[in-house]
């Protein structure tokens, strides 16, 4: 009995350590949700036994984490600016995707929007996301090179719900990513005035990474010929 | 014992509250104008919420407690749904019905131009829609359980039915009544994830307390930290003060 019990102990310690070796996490901004989940899928699938867990929250909370010593194999994040606040717990970081601000509107686009400027009109409701996290920000740069001043209706805590409710016609227009534009039921509106706005996605492995190998080689996967045809099918941008 | 392990469970978290409170920056982030807004619009709405809970969750829990009508299991269970319901959906329920293209909201915005989502209204909505059920099962089981020999008395000598609701019936059950409102209060108060999802998050004017604590999570946690002490000393001062008021036995 005893000995059953310890070779009982023994499988299991055993089965953790095979699992943990082949494991490796990776901590990823919100937007890249849904392309990081055919990354994982399409990586997996090159490599048998692997498994690749996505942790996806927001950026700057990931980063905290990181700061914390939660055991992370590789980061990316929606912003060069939150990557550089770990700097010093990660390899040299590449920027490996690229995004736009996007303006969205219900389809049929019952507020008649025709660009940035239109948002200042007070017969229509404005959502934008919050000041702060990463897409508020992009959306009040883009609207402070248009010189235009909106008092949105809302601010939303995350990009999903600001296109969920412009997709629902609760809102008249909202600025959102240009991947969540595509993923969305909505209309989009070119955006001119700001075509130089763009945000950039840098990955990097985590130095204390539980799995170095692993992290090294995911990395080199999403930069790679494979990686870069998931991202673009996901409206990602090339670097 | 085990009361003692459920009493460290809940005490815990605010322990662990208590000791993330940034004491130094107190004062600055109370005075704040983002959390001022947000206190007054929380307290204003919850209190409107918990007030529209006890008009129309009354008569409701009646009905539940009293009257026989074909199909009265499905009702109650309408009357629980929002109970079990996660918050968001019961936002996004709200928005379908009553949203400016919703159900009912579309007719109700082209004929008034009335648009309840983005608006205190919908905060209100969205925190009685989650906070009327309290109401209801608490004044329920109380007209269940009460001893229908004092109705009945009161009708034999004469009363007429409004006098008895009032000077029988509803004294009698005043306690639970107050437990109820009490109850939906302290869950309008909190409310968070129907509010952000029907009526949005803009300050001063659909930016409740845990909208605010959410938000500042992003970006300054001693913020999000200070808000939660606040929510947590007000809604303690409420329950505890009007727990000894109302409910002493």
């Amino acid at each position: 009995m005893r000995f059953t019990l310890a070779s009982g102990i023994l499988l299991l310690v055993g089965a953790c350590g095979t699992s943990s070796g082949g494991e490796i996490v990776v901590s990823a901004a919100s937007s890249l949700t849904d392309a990081f989940g055919a990354v994982e899928t399409a990586y997996e699938d090159a490599h048998p036994g692997v498994d690749v867990v996505v942790n996806t929250a927001g950026s700057r909370a990931l980063a905290e984490q990181i700061l914390q010593g939660a055991p992370v194999d590789v980061f990316a994040p929606a912003d060069t600016a939150v990557m550089d606040r770990v700097t010093d717990h990660v390899a040299d970081a590449v920027v490996f995707a690229t995004n736009r601000p996007a303006l969205v509107v219900p389809r049929g686009n019952p507020g008649g929007v025709t660009g940035l400027a239109d948002l200042a009109r007070d017969d229509l409701l404005v959502g934008l996301c919050a000041e702060g996290i990463p897409c508020g920000d992009v959306a009040r740069a883009a609207l402070a090179r248009a010189e235009v001043t909106v008092s949105p209706a809302t601010e939303e805590p995350n990009v999903r719900a600001l296109l969920t409710k412009v997709e629902a016609g609760e809102l008249d227009a909202g600025i959102v990513y240009a991947t969540d534009a595509a993923a969305g039921a909505v209309e989009t509106v070119p955006i001119t005035g700001a075509p130089d706005l763009v945000v950039r996605y840098p990955i990097a492995a985590v130095t204390a990474a539980p799995n170095p190998g692993g992290a090294a080689d995911f990395v080199a996967f999403v930069l790679s010929d494979d990686g870069r045809a998931i991202l673009d099918e996901y409206g990602f941008g090339s670097p | 014992m085990l009361g003692g392990v459920g009493l460290l469970f809940l005490a815990l978290p605010i322990a662990g509250l208590l000791g993330r409170v940034p004491w130094s920056r107190l004062g600055e982030i109370l005075a704040s104008e983002v959390v001022v807004d947000a206190l007054v619009l929380s307290i204003v709405s919850s209190v409107w919420a918990t007030a529209i809970a006890l008009v129309l969750g009354l008569p409701l829990a009646w009905l539940l407690a009293r009257a026989e009508f074909p199909g009265k299991p499905l009702v109650r269970g309408l009357v629980l749904l929002p109970l079990v319901l996660p918050p968001v959906v019961a936002g996004t329920a709200l928005l379908f019905a009553l949203g400016r293209r919703g159900l009912l909201g579309e007719p109700v915005a082209d004929a008034t131009g009335l648009v309840l989502p983005f608006s205190m209204g919908g905060v209100v909505l969205a925190a009685t829609f989650v906070a009327m059920p309290f109401l209801v099962i608490t004044v329920e089981g109380a007209l269940r359980s009460m001893d229908p020999g004092h109705e009945a008395a009161a009708r034999s000598l004469g009363a007429r039915p409004w006098t008895v609701l009032r000077r029988v019936t509803l004294p009698m059950i005043a306690p639970s009544i107050a437990a109820g409102l009490l109850l939906t209060w302290a869950r309008a108060f909190g409310e968070f994830g129907a509010t952000i999802t029907f009526a949005g998050n803009l300050q001063g004017r659909t930016q409740t307390l845990p909208l605010a604590v959410f938000v500042a999570l992003e970006r300054d946690r001693d913020v999000a930290v200070a808000i939660s002490l606040l929510m947590v000393v007000v809604s303690l001062g409420v329950l505890v003060a009007l727990r000894d008021r109302w409910l002493r036995t």
